[in-house]
Order: structure tokens, then C-alpha cells, then sequence
């Protein structure tokens, strides 16, 4: 099995899969809805309405570029408060109209800057989590890339939480960690290890519920089929989420977090 | 052989003329205030520990902040036995647990319970940045999200002062998912009508206040006190230029929105038991 750290470097590789190409190879139709109504619209999250099997699902996810062009205009897929203003309104809409919410999740971390500071970086994030908790419609949300911290989790508080493979899901980069905790970001590597950042380390932490393999025994599987897999296990999982009465799905959701 | 040698003479130490002497200062009897940097003669603090300067409020201990805000004798602690434990195998967390134990005299970051203020039940929680710089990890996030389950079942408001950096590194991801289990509890008593009252005090931080800390129906601050999501170090890193020292003051955060009051330490009880009157179930 591959090394912590090099499983980091495989989340953050600027050829992997993004948000908008996943909404593209899974949902039809989709439309992009912009902007928090409040401020402006922040490029690091993308949302809107695609249809999936039939129903109208509402789909909100980071958006990371491949290239510098792109990542400078996408800011890297750290999004400002307003992204997550977008996010909950979003959420609230879909609440409204009764579709369910899947979320794809890349992002190193809610962006630190004195203007997103200004502008209640951290209120932001509360409120979400405080929404979140007990919207009646099913969320799911799923780790592609990088989940870092509280920016990653106000899109994760979801009923079901998967993880792409390799994908990393932490409290803080590994380099963060190890610049906190021993002054020194070059023992990364280190810090990868000890931290549980992995799909499989997080599994068995009981903190993801599910993980989506891109790799077999042979090796890389291919795209088109982990992507074909991905989008029949989304279908059949709204399905069970749609099974449960609102008030049990809240309730499931409450002990989903409870327990840690 | 004889290492040491005794010097077949005395030495007489040249005596010193007072003017050359330096003044005699015992520690702690000047403070400097972190906020206007002033030194301060460390009595003029009084009992509230407030800068007579500029009014910032001293980080104080969760057993102060009982004695300075709450009706006397009227703290009974809940959930004392909640410790942290060691989910990750942390190399040093354990020692690092001990010693805050020890050194803060609590068991965690917070101290939760019910009290009285002005004559009205409440369950109160109390956060000490003595203890790990307040950080929370699987304990202070149980404790938290028991004193809101406890506090929504007994129909009690809730009064929470916070004082944390954040997230307890050492416990990783588990601190992560203390935020989503908090904000839950929380949003459980908030549906029930029941006022959550936070006090930011110096310093509220990181995962704290990106959940309980900026979820109050109405959320006060002391003067002075730090308060933000990322630490200016981090910002700096990030933007590649330095930050104004006082742009995540209490002051500042008001300006911006994001707090509803700044209430002098010395005012603190009078205005919640003022807050909590107003929103007390009618009884006549």
C-alpha cells in the first residue's frame, strides 16, 4: 500500500477529476446557479440543479483548475465566505423544493485572507453546520481531492460521507501540522502518517461511510468505469436516503456526528 | 590529583554604589497589556484584570470568570469526569495532558455546569485558554454538545464564554467532527426557543468560532479580545504580506458585523442578567 504522503500528492494532482467534470459525467442537464444574494459569487464553489435517474438533484461541490489560469480564477478551490453563502442558499433551495443534495469536496481548506476575515470567514462556516444539522432533505456528500478542515467539513456534515480512493480527508495539511506541532513543515511526511488522513485509515475511524476505488488489484481501474460506478452507487443511495421519514433521516444524522 | 584547587585566597566583591545598583522589581508586579502594550503596575488590574489603559480584558481562568460574572455558591459542575483520551497514539499528548492538568488545576478546556446570574437559571460553560490554549478535541466537544442536550431537556438557556485557538491538533480528524456534533446540539436547543447567549473573550479562534462560538442568538465580546478563524500567522504565510495588528480585535470583528456587543468585563453581569430577563418565560 502506498505511503500516507504519497497519496497526498495524488489528491492534489492538478490532472485529477474535478467537480465540474464529475457533474458533467454523472447528472444531466445541469444548470449552474451563481452568487450568495448577499455579496457576490465566489468561483471556488460550484452549484446547481442536474438531473440524475429521472429526479432533480442539487449539486454543489469545489472547484479546482488544471492549470494556473484556471486554479487563479477558481482560487485554488478555497472558497470566500460567499462561497459558502452560496452553498447553504443553495442548500435551502433544494430544502425548499424537496431534492436531495449531493456535494463534491475539494478544497484545501477555507481560504485565509484578511478579506474573507472582514467578511465572517467563521461565521460562515457556524452557519452552515448549524443549517446542515437538520435540513429535511438527504445530503451526501463525497471527498474527491483534498478535504481540508473546517472548509472541507461545511460541506461534509452530509447523512452519507464517502471518499474518492485517494482522496485525503484532515484537520489541516500535513505541512500545517507538522509547522504547529514540531516547527518544522518539512516532516510532512510524517505528519501524513500519524494524522489518519487516508480513505482507508478514515473507514475504519467510522468517519467516512463509504470508499469509492479507483484501483484494483491490477491497478488503476479506469476513469470511465470508476465514474460508472460512482453514479449507480449515488442513484441507489438517494434511493434509500428518499426510504427514511424526514424526522429519522434528521435524527441519523444527529448520531452520525454524535458519535465521535 | 586535586581537580578543584581552593584558591589560597579570599575574593572581596567590589562594592557597588547605588546609583549603579538596577531597581529591585519582583516578577509579576508589572504586566504589559498585549493589547496597548503599555506596562502595567499588575494591582491596577483589580479583581476583573482589566487594563486601566485601554480596557482590555486579561485572559482570566474559567474559576475567576465563576467568581467574577456568576450569582455566588451557585455553580454546581456537570460532567466533571469527561476527560480526554488519546484517540491517535499522539506521540507526547498524553505528558501534554497531564501537565495542562496539572499547571491549570482543571481536567479540560472547559468547564460546563449549571448557574445563576441575576437570579436566572442557566447552563453555563466556561472555556480556559490555560488549558491547551482552549483547544478542542473529543472531550470539550462531549462536554459541549452535553451541556446544550441537558440544557435543551431542563428548557435553560445557555451562557457560553469561549477562549480557544481552535481545533486540538492532536486529536486530528475527531476534532474536525466535534464541530458538526456541537453546531448539531446546538441548533437542537435554538429550535426549541431557547436563547443561546456566547461571550467571546480573548481569544476565540479557528474551529471554535467557525461553530458554537458564532452560533449565539446574541453573541457579546470583551473589549480587546482576539477574534477570528485563521491565525494572523497563517494569513500572512498565505497572502505574502504582514496583516494590521488590530484587525481581528473585538472591536473590529463589531465593526464588520459580526458581534452584537462589546460589554467592559466590569458591566459583563449586569448585561446578561439584563439579556436573560428580557428573554425569561412570562410569568405573570
Amino acid at each position: 500500500m502506498a505511503e500516507a504522503i504519497d497519496i497526498v500528492s495524488i489528491a492534489r494532482q492538478t490532472d485529477r477529476i474535478t467537480t465540474t467534470e464529475l457533474i458533467e459525467a454523472i447528472f444531466d442537464d445541469f444548470v449552474e446557479l451563481h452568487g450568495d444574494r448577499s455579496y457576490k459569487d465566489d468561483a471556488a464553489i460550484v452549484g446547481g440543479i442536474g438531473m440524475l435517474n429521472g429526479q432533480a438533484v442539487t449539486i454543489i461541490g469545489n472547484q479546482k483548475g488544471h492549470d494556473l489560469e484556471e486554479n487563479m480564477k477558481r482560487n485554488f478551490g478555497s472558497p470566500h465566505p460567499e462561497g459558502y453563502r452560496k452553498s447553504l442558499r443553495l442548500m435551502k433551495q433544494a430544502e425548499k423544493f424537496n431534492r436531495p443534495i449531493v456535494t463534491f469536496v475539494n478544497t484545501s481548506g477555507a481560504y485565509c485572507g484578511v478579506e474573507a476575515e472582514e467578511r465572517g470567514q467563521g461565521e460562515a462556516l457556524a452557519r452552515n453546520l448549524l443549517e446542515m444539522s437538520n435540513l429535511s432533505v438527504p445530503i451526501l456528500s463525497i471527498i474527491i481531492g483534498e478535504g481540508g478542515s473546517g472548509g472541507a467539513l461545511a460541506l461534509a456534515a452530509g447523512d452519507q460521507v464517502w471518499m474518492m480512493e485517494f482522496s485525503i480527508y484532515s484537520i489541516l495539511s500535513p505541512e500545517g501540522f507538522a509547522s504547529i506541532l514540531w516547527k518544522d513543515s518539512k516532516r510532512s511526511g510524517e505528519a501524513a502518517e500519524i494524522m489518519k488522513l487516508t480513505s482507508y485509515d478514515l473507514l475504519d475511524l467510522g468517519v467516512i461511510d463509504r470508499i469509492v476505488y479507483e484501483n484494483d488489484d491490477q491497478g488503476k481501474i479506469e476513469s470511465s468505469q470508476v465514474l460508472a460506478s460512482m453514479k449507480e452507487e449515488i442513484i441507489k443511495e438517494l434511493d434509500t436516503l428518499a426510504q427514511l421519514p424526514t424526522d429519522k433521516l434528521i435524527q441519523k444524522r444527529y448520531e452520525r456526528f454524535r458519535k465521535f | 590529583m586535586r581537580l578543584f584547587k581552593k584558591r589560597p585566597y579570599i575574593s572581596i566583591q567590589k562594592a557597588t554604589q547605588d546609583s549603579e545598583r538596577a531597581p529591585f522589581v519582583p516578577d509579576g508586579m508589572f504586566v504589559k497589556c498585549p493589547n496597548c502594550k503599555q506596562s502595567i503596575y499588575s494591582k491596577d488590574l483589580g479583581n476583573e484584570r482589566i487594563c486601566p489603559n485601554c480596557q482590555y480584558a486579561f485572559r482570566i481562568s474559567a474559576q475567576e470568570r465563576v467568581n467574577l460574572t456568576i450569582d455566588e455558591g451557585t455553580f454546581v459542575e456537570w460532567e466533571e469526569d469527561i476527560v480526554s483520551t488519546d484517540p491517535l497514539n499522539f506521540p507526547g499528548y498524553e505528558e501534554k495532558l497531564n501537565k495542562a492538568q496539572i499547571n491549570s488545576g482543571l481536567r479540560e478546556a472547559i468547564l460546563t455546569g449549571e448557574a445563576k446570574i441575576s437570579d436566572h437559571k442557566i447552563a453555563i460553560g466556561i472555556m480556559d485558554s490555560n488549558f491547551i490554549m482552549g483547544s478542542m478535541g473529543q472531550a470539550v466537544g462531549e462536554k459541549v454538545t452535553r451541556l446544550f442536550e441537558k440544557a435543551t431537556k431542563e428548557q435553560l438557556p445557555v451562557v457560553l464564554f469561549t477562549a480557544s485557538g481552535g481545533a486540538r491538533m492532536q486529536e486530528g480528524i475527531l476534532s474536525l467532527m466535534q464541530m458538526a456534533k456541537t453546531s448539531a446540539a446546538v441548533k437542537n436547543h435554538s429550535d426549541k426557543g431557547l436563547l443561546y447567549l456566547t461571550v467571546l473573550t480573548d481569544p476565540t479562534t479557528g474551529g471554535v468560532t467557525a461553530s458554537f462560538a458564532m452560533q449565539g442568538d446574541i453573541i457579546l465580546a470583551e473589549p480587546g479580545a482576539l477574534i477570528g478563524f485563521a491565525g494572523r500567522r497563517v494569513i500572512e504565510q498565505t497572502i505574502k504580506e504582514s496583516v494590521p495588528d488590530d484587525f481581528q480585535s473585538a472591536e473590529k470583528v463589531l465593526e464588520n458585523g459580526f458581534v452584537d456587543h462589546i460589554v467592559p468585563r466590569k458591566e459583563l453581569r449586569d448585561m446578561i442578567g439584563k439579556l436573560l430577563n428580557m428573554h425569561a418565560p412570562l410569568t405573570r
